[in-house]
């Protein structure tokens, strides 16, 4: 009786399945485009900010080719093994025609690979590790990469915080953390002149919430001030175990303090800590900027964030390739993709190059009574 | 290494092996009476501190309450985690139950996912605990000594519980025999639910401070905890109580001045606490503290 139950249950599921194969492959009603963000885990910020903007850009613009644009997000919960898998799920369950994700370098690097094998172009938010794109031909990404982002840093460092000596609190498990590290650490040292202008230099890994054995050897080093690439929690929890051992000079970090969860765990004691980023409200760049900033108020009743603006601008330069392609087959649109130029993005004016990558500008913010505020803008050289 | 550093480390270690010795106990204890490594502990410290977050965040109760109810709360998940998973498996081989405790554990991180979102809250800290306290160049916050005098408290109280009550009494009685103890007239079920929820209860004190210690949680958070727990649990031998606190503050201690002495690798730490594992399976499979007969993982 059991065996039969199950015999059952087995059948049913086969005929689910074929049943599910047939209705995508029949369906050229609609376009379908993937989305793989971490919505939970330790980027979960990241990945639902970029959501709501390519929500907002979806609700904007649902139709391309005259066809409805159907967004499949899958959740790839901040894991790299879990990245690559959602990344084969949209390509072979949801037979999506372009890619969107992820927040999170490691995990665009991990998908990567999958969406070249399997030949479906992606469009990367806010992946800033140069190693999301090169030498993969089906990725681009909408945003600038770490050895600009790290040079903006160490200039801004050196230039209006008047630092000589700088020590660097990596996240050792995140390829962003890593590189943006190793690229804070080569400009710093050009600036300096001084190949020893980094004088401590130690790791941690993501979740890890004990930070006090790295910060204690740091302030031994009596740095002007320290660098430290990671995602928002931990960075706000490393900042606020800083300011209790009494470590009074300047932190500095990348795009992924931007979360508004930094501000929230770090309360007061992440006051007066800069980080880079892609985009601010505050300085809109494009009319597209301020169109999307009013959109962005109107639907979600707060001031925007990059990671949205991003997410708005990669629906956007989907939409813009699949027009342009004049079909939904994958291989054409990433050749539109490819030739994608001059494009009017919230975030700036987009031109991919060779690799894939965007060159635009960025942003200095600092924290100040408990909000980001712009303080700089550095354009590319 | 100067004299003032190495004594900030020690301190850093101290604060950071309470906490872990704090959790351990609750693991400890468990296992002890049911021989059921509980790997669901984790996940009930995660839950413990949403219950003190949303006491303070959503019904504004204070603090000193919302943490007492967010205790007592653990301890009742801890009960009804009892009945439902691990009871109906008690005569089922060991293994099943083990089992039982990892399918416990995924269901109710994958439940914090669904119920308190994926995006890290923060936990209230009331500022009596963050008050910085500077002693001849170490500084530390005023929790450095509530951590380590509550686990020692809490070390007595449940020794004197174990030891010198009757429902303690039971509750050893029923770690060797259940038939046995139970035609001893002894309510084993009772002293069993009684163990879960001092185990739980255990558990939201840890979580609690956690989170004045940390400020962030999330429904993950529960995983790496509970493992290193686990560890300091076997390092001390598991089943018991004072192994556990010992256990806790040599891994705390050591996972610090790791980082200390080799600040290059700071970021195996984690490495560390494994290896420190499977060196004392190793070389002593009880534990410094376990007893050799009694013990069999």
């Amino acid at each position: 009786m059991a065996l039969h139950r199950r015999l059952m249950m087995v059948l049913f599921c086969a005929a689910l399945v074929s049943m599910c194969g047939i209705a995508a492959a029949a369906s050229e009603t609609e376009i379908r485009i993937g989305v793989y963000e971490p919505m939970t885990g330790a980027m979960a910020a990241g990945g639902q900010m970029t959501m709501e903007g390519i929500q907002l850009a979806q609700e904007q613009r649902p139709k391309v080719l005259g066809l409805p644009v159907r967004v499949i997000l899958v959740d790839n919960r901040s894991d790299k093994v879990e990245a690559a898998t959602a990344v084969t799920r949209l390509i072979q369950k949801d037979k999506v025609c372009a890619i969107i994700g992820s927040y999170g370098s490691a995990l665009s690097m991990s998908g990567g690979p999958v969406a070249q094998a399997a030949k479906v172009p992606v469009m990367g938010c806010s992946p800033t590790n140069p190693l999301v794109t090169l030498g993969n031909d089906y990725y681009f990404r909408a945003c600038f990469i770490d050895p600009f982002q790290g040079r903006v840093m160490a200039q801004f460092a050196y230039d209006k915080l008047g630092a000589r000596k700088a020590a660097i609190i990596q996240d050792i498990a995140q390829d962003y953390a890593v590189g943006l590290a190793n690229f804070f650490r080569q400009a710093f040292n050009e600036l300096t002149e001084d190949p020893k202008s980094i004088i401590a230099f130690t790791s941690y890994q993501t979740g890890d919430r004990d930070y006090t054995a790295q910060l204690t050897y740091v302030a031994n080093a009596k740095p002007d001030v320290v660098f430290a690439p990671g995602y928002y929690a931990d960075a706000a929890v490393l900042v606020t175990q800083a300011r209790s051992l009494g470590l009074k000079m300047p932190f500095l970090g990348g795009d992924t303090f931007e979360a508004p969860e930094f501000i929230e765990i770090g309360g007061k004691n992440v006051e007066g800590v800069y980080f880079s980023t892609h985009y601010s409200a505050d300085a809109p760049v494009t009319p597209a900027s301020e169109r999307f900033v009013a959109l962005y108020k109107a639907r979600f009743k707060t001031a925007p964030n990059t990671f949205a603006a991003l997410g708005y601008d990669c629906y956007n330069l989907v939409l813009d390739a699949i027009e342009r392609a004049g079909s939904s087959n994958p291989k054409a649109i990433r050749d539109a993709m490819a030739e994608t130029k001059d494009f009017v993005g919230a975030t700036g004016i987009i031109t991919l190059d060779a690799n894939g990558d965007a060159t635009k500008s960025a942003v200095v913010l600092v924290v100040k009574d408990g909000q980001f505020k712009l303080v700089d803008v550095v354009h590319p050289r | 290494m100067t004299l003032e550093i190495f004594l900030q480390n020690a301190a850093n270690g101290i604060t950071l092996g309470s906490l872990y010795a704090l959790l351990a106990i609750g693991y400890t204890m468990v296992y002890g009476i049911l021989r059921l490594i509980n790997f669901a502990h984790g996940e009930i410290f995660m839950i413990s501190t949403y219950f003190a977050f949303y006491g303070t965040a959503i019904f504004a109760l204070p603090w000193q309450v919302a943490f007492v109810v967010a205790i007592v709360l653990t301890a009742l998940l801890g009960v009804v985690i009892e009945r439902a998973a691990y009871r109906p498996l008690r005569d089922a081989p060991r293994i099943s139950a083990l089992i039982s405790a990892i399918g416990v554990s995924f269901l109710m991180a994958n439940l914090g996912l669904v119920i308190f979102g994926g995006r890290p809250k923060t936990f209230y800290r009331p500022p009596i605990f963050q008050v910085p306290i500077e002693l001849g160049g170490v500084r530390v916050v005023a929790l450095f000594f509530v951590i380590p005098l509550l686990t020692a408290i809490l070390l007595v109280a449940l020794n004197y519980i174990v030891y010198k009550t009757k429902t303690g009494l039971a509750m050893r009685a029923a770690q060797w025999d259940f038939d046995t103890t139970r035609l001893m007239g002894v309510d084993v079920d009772r002293a069993i639910s009684i163990t879960f929820a001092i185990g739980s209860a255990l558990a939201a004190v840890g979580g609690i401070m956690w989170g004045l210690r940390f400020a962030e949680i999330n429904p993950n958070m529960g995983l790496f905890p509970g493992l290193k727990c686990f560890i300091a649990a076997v390092f001390g031998g598991i089943g018991n109580i004072s192994g556990a606190v010992l256990g806790g503050f040599i891994l705390g201690f050591g996972e610090i001045m790791l980082v200390a002495f080799l600040p290059g690798l700071a970021g195996y730490r984690d490495a560390f606490a494994f290896v420190v594992l499977i060196l004392i399976l190793l070389v002593r499979p009880t534990g410094l503290l376990g007893d050799k007969q009694r013990v069999k993982v």
